[in-house]
């Protein structure tokens, strides 16, 4: 692993609000092609981390590294601009439009010539098109028509949308907030399912998750954040989820790392 | 945990492969209301279409030819034109959840604006109708910027800017009507809109006409361009779409903007509706825009709806007034019969709603 360069990090990022120090000289490497699990206590500051690395929050201190160039994100747009999609907890899709509107949000493709440039023409079968290529690469096509709007889908559908936004815009990494909190055991599964499928496109995953058994089955290491930074990134195969929840309480510390 | 269960289904998912695999069956969801719900639910303009279908049929069937003359059906689109240009730019604001109470008021003083450049200062009607266009176009911004940025409630903002452009429009004006026939011999500018063309009986307005393009102009954009699918999904959920990459600021100071520019077109087409220029014109504008959008079925809570729905909803709204009054009721039965109308649309409006959950 060490050989190889991190795709994205950063370096003693610190950021406090007010009298609180969120994040205290926090460090973060995630690998090329890696599904990299963050997890940590409620209160450890890994939601300001991985804020800090999407755009929507900016550090007061520290450096971010994206392919090997400093990058500072005044925004989202920012980030996702320079080839890093969230897909947020509660998974920012406007439920009364379709999907491939959703799919499509702020990023539209318009009409070539005239039609595009004066009448500013959306085209949308070639959208939908896209949209439909997309979510048949991810084995989402039990969703017949693309036109439907998002509110008829299952939460696992809908979770399915948000991932295959990121997958098809996400050139460099995909971060990845809670996304089996709000589903059932089927559906979960499938969305670990979709997780791998994203994996094997060759784009690298942060995985923000509080159920060890889904971290532990998918990541392929674990980055553990306690009081504000980067206590240690163990192993999924040598380390068990008793040893990954005792380092982030604290009951435990790591030996070595 | 050992090595040979990882990247495997959990212990507690092996029994996922014995599952059921048939999905819920919804027998009763296949139902004709069913179809009708969701077929609602995708053609929001459908149920006004509909009713205004159905009015048509009802006062022809009673009132015969008197009713079916091309001169008494382009007499009901004469009649809601102003109430069609205001209603396109109170759909814009209530499909991204706003309302806007402003619009009338935004009318009135952009005509008494036209008016007092011209007859006061001896401007040329251009101008002067440039200028009328700037005012509103000014009050939208200051909507929209207090609404986007300063993040207060709609109704509350143009509650406020009604009334402060209500009393502007009546000190400036120092409550002076300009006279049709004064308007007529030195700026006919300004009386654009209230040119005719007679087809047989049928009278067309310049100004029926252009309210006809602006909704369908409208229309298209929201449809068919990034910017009115941005309205649409900043109505249905503006952090989701903020999240998404919409410029929800932006999006909404333009739409509020749109919106005043929208109303002063509405005020220069008020001038060619009544000839004269009056500060007291257009009183009901508000209400009566409020009324076109809901009855045309677009939802209050934002994110739903169809413009064409709002055209029809304030030809539904024209077709009563002059059937009843051909028939020969007390102007109150028009009232009464509009006021249940919106009553059962926002029922309708939230029974298409359950077809989501």
């Amino acid at each position: 692993m060490n050989s190889v360069r991190p795709i994205l990090s950063a370096k003693n990022i610190i950021k406090r609000y007010g009298n609180v120090t969120a994040l205290n000289n926090a460090d973060f490497d995630l690998y090329p092609g890696e599904i990299l699990a963050v997890i940590g206590d409620n209160g450890a500051g890994k939601s300001s981390l991985i804020k800090a690395l999407s755009g929507a929050v900016i550090p007061d201190s520290g450096e971010i590294i994206l392919a090997g160039k400093s990058v500072q994100f005044s925004s989202p747009i920012d980030a996702r601009l320079a080839g890093i999609e969230t897909v947020y907890q509660n998974l920012a899709l406007s439920p009364a439009l379709s999907i491939a509107d959703n799919l499509f949000m702020g990023r539209e493709i318009r009409h070539n010539g005239i039609l595009g440039n004066i009448f500013r023409k959306l085209d949308k079968r070639k959208m939908q098109q896209i949209a439909r290529e997309k979510l048949s690469e991810l084995g989402l096509l039990t969703i017949q028509n693309i036109n439907q709007t998002v509110e008829t889908l299952s939460g696992g559908q809908r979770q399915g949308i948000a991932v295959a936004r990121a997958a098809t815009f996400g050139s460099k990494v995909i971060i990845m907030d809670e996304p089996t909190a709000a589903l059932g055991v089927k559906e979960s599964r499938k969305v670990l399912d979709l997780i791998r499928d994203v994996k094997a496109k060759g784009i690298p995953i942060v995985l923000i998750s509080h159920n060890m058994p889904h971290v532990f089955e998918v990541a392929d290491r674990i980055h553990i954040h306690r009081l504000g930074s980067r206590l240690c990134e163990i192993d999924p195969k040598q380390h068990s989820m008793s040893d990954a929840v005792a380092y982030m309480t604290g009951a435990k510390a790591p030996n070595i790392d | 945990m050992n090595e040979e269960n990882l990247n495997k289904p959990q212990a507690f998912e092996a029994v996922l492969s014995e599952s059921d695999t048939s999905t819920v069956q919804f027998t009763k969801k296949t139902s004709f209301l069913y179809s009708i719900q969701k077929l609602l639910h995708s053609n929001p303009a459908l149920v006004p279409l509909l009713v205004l279908l159905a009015s048509l049929v009802i006062f022809g069937a009673i009132l015969g030819n008197k009713f079916f003359s091309p001169f008494t059906l382009t007499l009901i689109l004469q009649q809601v034109a102003i109430v069609g240009f205001v209603g396109a730019a109170q759909t814009l604001v209530i499909i991204t959840a706003g309302i806007d109470l402003s619009v009338g008021a935004i009318m009135v003083l952009s005509s008494v604006f036209m008016g007092q450049i011209t007859f006061r200062y001896g401007l040329p009607a251009e101008f002067a109708v440039l200028c009328g266009f700037i005012i509103g176009g000014l009050c939208g911004f200051i909507n929209g910027f207090l609404v986007a940025v300063i993040r207060l409630p709609p109704f509350i903002v143009t509650l406020g800017m009604w009334q402060i452009v209500l009393a502007t429009n009546f000190l400036y004006s120092a409550n002076e009507t300009i006279r049709s026939q004064d308007i007529e011999q030195h700026a006919a500018l300004l009386q654009f809109f209230g040119e005719k063309i007679k087809i047989g009986g049928a009278v067309l307005t310049y100004g029926v006409i252009a309210m006809v393009a602006v909704v369908l102009i409208l229309h298209y954009i929201l449809t068919s361009t990034a910017w009115g699918r941005h309205v649409y999904a900043i109505g249905d959920d503006p952090d989701a779409a903020e999240l998404a990459g919409v410029k929800v600021k932006k999006t909404l100071i333009s739409v509020y903007v749109i919106t005043g520019l929208l109303c002063s077109l509405a005020g220069w087409a008020l001038i060619g509706r009544i000839g004269s220029i009056s500060p007291t014109a257009g009183q009901f504008a508000n209400i009566e825009s409020i009324t076109a959008v809901v009855i045309g079925g677009i939802s209050l809570f934002g994110g739903r709806g169809s413009i064409l729905g709002m055209l029809f909803g304030a030809l539904i709204v024209g077709v009563f007034s002059l059937g009843l009054r051909l028939i020969g009721t007390d102007p109150q039965w028009t009232y009464l019969l509009i006021g249940l109308l919106i009553i059962v649309a926002v029922a309708i409006d939230q029974w298409i709603r359950k077809v989501a959950s």
